[in-house]
């Protein structure tokens, strides 16, 4: 059984500013996790706290049995844990098969042009030519081609930072599938989003962050029912009923 | 003794200061590092003495001289680095155009006036010494420090007061903002090459009175040791580029003093390397301008 | 067979000259390639073409010998200015590596052992130019097999964006390490060559102006590409040759060129055999 990853009590302070407080969340294997709150609740903070760019002033981090924290971020991305970004960091001016061989740049041996294409397959994006620069792709390619690298380094755990970020609703539906389909396949898949109908579709287990703490944690369907959630998040637009 | 070794240190840190002072302007503004700030430096230099040469006051000589320089910035800027805002290229290439530009302006100024050192007042300049307590000077010395004083003094109220110094503050801290709320953000940059080099220039013509020698490559030293100037200070802060001016000509006269001259180099970039891995921001960094 | 001898003969000193300019070339080329403007490599140059100097003049090691020891000791300086440098980038790793570019050139200046100003005379001429192209070939064939790595893989990521590399298990740290002690390395081979070539020595051989060539030679050969840094130092070593008539340009002729190239053609002469899209590294 592929290990699970374990926040316990996390707190990371930026200057004088708290941005996570006293978080413990879970992300199981073959289970998505779908974690949301406004913007500036921690959420970005988080993924960074785990992936070892921003240091924790108290709590810990783990994946099953071995500590994260105080690790250097590259040995933390060694030990299975991928990540997308919310502003897509793919390697622009490389081309396709470049950035999945980079994702699985901690791989034994090297990436054949097969196992790059079903990457690419597995991401939803099987279309995409292998020669094709990373920058010259249409958005919503990019994103998937992000995952798709994600997934070149057999991560145990995949962090998504708003994947469906400038997605219309028929990309949005598509991207329910390949993140169930991921899920599937044994990934544990931290999912963060605005987009309420693609936490509900896609998530098996929803934590709510609000400046920095849990809010309330439980199914999609408990936490849109969840007076202190309807109220941290009324007078914005979203709808979580 | 000492009273005398910090007042040739003042003389030299003032001159500094002036150099570094455009330097860092430019960083602030900008995120540049214009490396052809020497080169102005040294064509204002030969510029002044071109107008000396041909029968100029000094005074004359030294307006024209900063004048040229600042025109030769604004152009510097269209030439070298307004293309290159345009694509939105990065702090890297910048810096290589400015040394393309730089190696040009060297390569003119040779050509105009080739290698020979040439000299404001041929056969020396005749200053006789002034004596105040334990401490000694010239005339002319006086003058340049003064002068230097005076600019710096004058760009700190430019920028604090006027609205071009608004403006400058403000592109130098969010360009986008600036846009936003109105300020002519191409002619702010213009007017900040304007300034930077016309100080530069200054910086150059001073020098070049207080050695009486004009050669290209006068440049040579302070091109450098400008950088370990604004680097003490806080790249992009003047009043860091002023006290880091000071410290380092102190630093350097001391260690004439102490008979380490022909190490005074190392011991300048020294400071620099040490600020640089312990303090990158010096002492008063942060990448947005201050004024003094 | 006789053009050749006498193409040779004429042209020897200019062949001798782009040899060494190609390494100055490709060992600063191996750290643009990792994103970092170290400008140290006149420097590290600088120190193995004394040490090798001395070593040959004074305690009569032979050439090879002394070449080694000269390689080693720019390797060994360049590992150890890894260290304090290692969180500067962009514009201060420039800035603080030029620093250490002109320590070196007053420590030259003020020791005896080295000449000091005067510089260092009667040196061993023992290396000619098949040596050069020698050493050369062997720098080129390893870099050749190093591109064919992960390491070369790591290196680009590093280059392109050093926490998304850092994302997918670089690291960085370690390249920018082993990139600065390759320079080190081939700057070393360089300068040592060149003293046994060019039998003098002046501490302002390998000062900031050298330094500057160096980093216009790969500019303008296209910087991330090592082929391009050999090109550029090729091209630029030979351009005032061909057109003599305009010696007295060819200061002028440089700048030009370099505006030129970074204002219209970034990829530089590369671009002229890359098929895809090369940019220089917006901050490094």
């Amino acid at each position: 059984m592929p290990d699970a990853l374990r926040l316990d009590g996390v707190t990371v302070r930026y200057g004088g500013v708290t941005a996570l407080d006293g978080v413990s969340l879970t992300v199981t294997p073959g289970a998505t996790l779908g974690l949301i709150g406004p913007n500036g609740a921690g959420k970005t903070t988080l993924i960074n706290a785990t992936t070892g760019i921003a240091p924790l002033a108290a709590g810990s981090i783990s994946l099953g049995e071995r500590r994260l924290d105080g690790q250097p971020p590259y040995r933390i991305a060694r030990a299975g844990i991928a990540r997308t970004y919310q502003n897509i960091r793919l390697f622009g001016t490389l081309d396709v098969r470049t950035n999945l061989a980079a994702g699985a740049y901690a791989q034994p041996g090297r990436l054949s042009d097969d196992a790059a294409r079903a990457l690419l397959e597995r991401a939803g994006v099987a279309h995409l030519a292998l020669d094709t620069l990373a920058s010259a792709l249409p958005y919503g390619d990019q994103r998937r081609l992000e995952i798709a690298r994600g997934l070149a380094s057999r991560p145990a755990i995949l962090m998504l930072d708003e994947p469906a970020a400038g997605m219309n609703p028929a990309e949005t539906a598509r991207l329910v599938t390949t993140i169930r389909s991921l899920a599937t396949e044994g990934i544990g898949i931290l999912l963060i989003e605005h987009d309420m109908t693609l936490v509900r579709a896609a998530s098996d287990h929803v934590v709510v962050l609000n400046f920095g703490e849990v809010l309330a944690s439980g199914t999609p369907a408990e936490i849109a029912r969840d007076p202190a959630v309807v109220e941290a998040y009324l007078g914005t637009t979203e709808d979580i009923a | 003794m000492i009273a005398q070794q910090l007042v040739n240190g003042l003389f030299l840190g003032a001159v500094y200061a002036l150099f570094a002072v455009g330097y860092t302007l430019v960083f602030g503004v900008l995120d540049i590092l214009n490396l052809a700030h020497a080169a102005i430096f040294m064509i204002a230099a030969f510029a002044a003495y071109s107008l000396v040469a041909a029968g100029m006051p000094i005074a004359v000589g030294f307006a024209g001289g900063v004048l040229l320089a600042g025109v030769a910035g604004i152009l510097l800027d269209r030439i070298a680095f307004a293309p290159l805002r345009r694509r939105n290229a990065g702090t890297l290439v910048p810096l290589i155009s400015s040394i393309g530009a730089a190696i040009i302006i060297g390569a003119i100024a040779r050509g105009i006036y080739g290698i020979d050192e040439r000299h404001f007042v041929p056969g020396g300049i005749d200053a006789p010494p002034i004596h105040l307590g334990s401490i000694t000077f010239t005339a002319v010395e006086a003058i340049i420090f003064g002068t230097a004083i005076v600019l710096m003094l004058v760009l700190s109220y430019v920028l604090r007061a006027t609205t071009l110094g608004r403006s400058i503050r403000a592109v130098s801290q969010d360009r986008i903002a600036a846009a936003l709320l109105g300020v002519d953000i191409e002619r702010t940059i213009a007017a900040t090459f304007f300034i930077a080099s016309a100080l530069g220039g200054a910086a150059g013509i001073l020098t070049g009175l207080e050695y009486n020698s004009v050669s290209i490559d006068m440049a040579g030293s302070i091109e450098l040791k400008g950088l370990a100037v604004i680097i003490l200070g806080g790249m992009g802060s003047i009043t860091g580029a002023v006290i880091g001016g000071f410290v380092i000509g102190a630093v350097e006269t001391l260690a004439i003093a102490f008979g380490l001259s022909e190490w005074r180099d190392a011991l300048t970039f020294g400071v620099m390397f040490v600020i640089l891995v312990a303090r990158p921001a010096g002492i008063f960094g942060a990448r947005a301008l201050r004024n003094a | 067979m006789n053009f050749l001898v006498e193409f040779y003969a004429h042209h020897s000193r200019l062949l001798d000259e782009i040899g060494i300019n190609a390494l100055l070339a490709l060992s600063l080329s191996v750290s643009l390639q990792a994103g970092q403007l170290a400008l140290a490599q006149a420097g590290l140059a600088g120190i193995a073409a004394y040490i090798s100097a001395i070593a040959s003049m004074q305690y009569h090691w032979p050439l090879v010998a002394s070449i080694v020891l000269a390689v080693a000791c720019s390797t060994l300086v360049a590992a150890l200015l890894a260290y304090p440098v290692r969180k500067l980038r962009g514009i201060f790793l420039a800035i603080a590596t030029v620093g250490f570019g002109e320590i070196v050139r007053v420590i030259i200046n003020n020791l005896n052992v080295t000449g000091g100003a005067e510089g260092l005379s009667g040196i061993p001429n023992d290396v000619n130019t098949s040596d050069i192209y020698g050493g050369l070939a062997l720098v080129a064939v390893a870099l050749f097999f190093l591109s064919r790595t992960k390491f070369a893989l790591a290196v680009a990521l590093t280059r392109e964006d050093e926490a998304a590399a850092r994302g997918v298990g670089v690291d960085t740290g370690m390249v920018r390490f082993a990139s600065l002690a390759l320079g080190g390395a081939i700057a070393g081979l360089a300068g040592a060559l060149y003293a046994h070539s060019f039998y003098f020595l002046a501490p302002a051989d390998f000062g900031f102006g050298r330094m500057e060539e160096i980093l216009v030679w790969c500019v303008i050969g296209g910087v991330t590409s090592p082929l391009g840094a050999v090109a550029g130092a090729a091209f630029l070593s030979i351009l005032p040759e061909i057109i003599r008539g305009l010696a007295d340009f060819r200061e002028i002729t440089n700048g030009i060129i370099l505006l030129a190239v970074i204002l219209f053609a970034p990829g530089g002469l590369s671009a002229l055999w890359r098929t895809r899209r090369t940019a220089i590294p917006r901050d490094a």
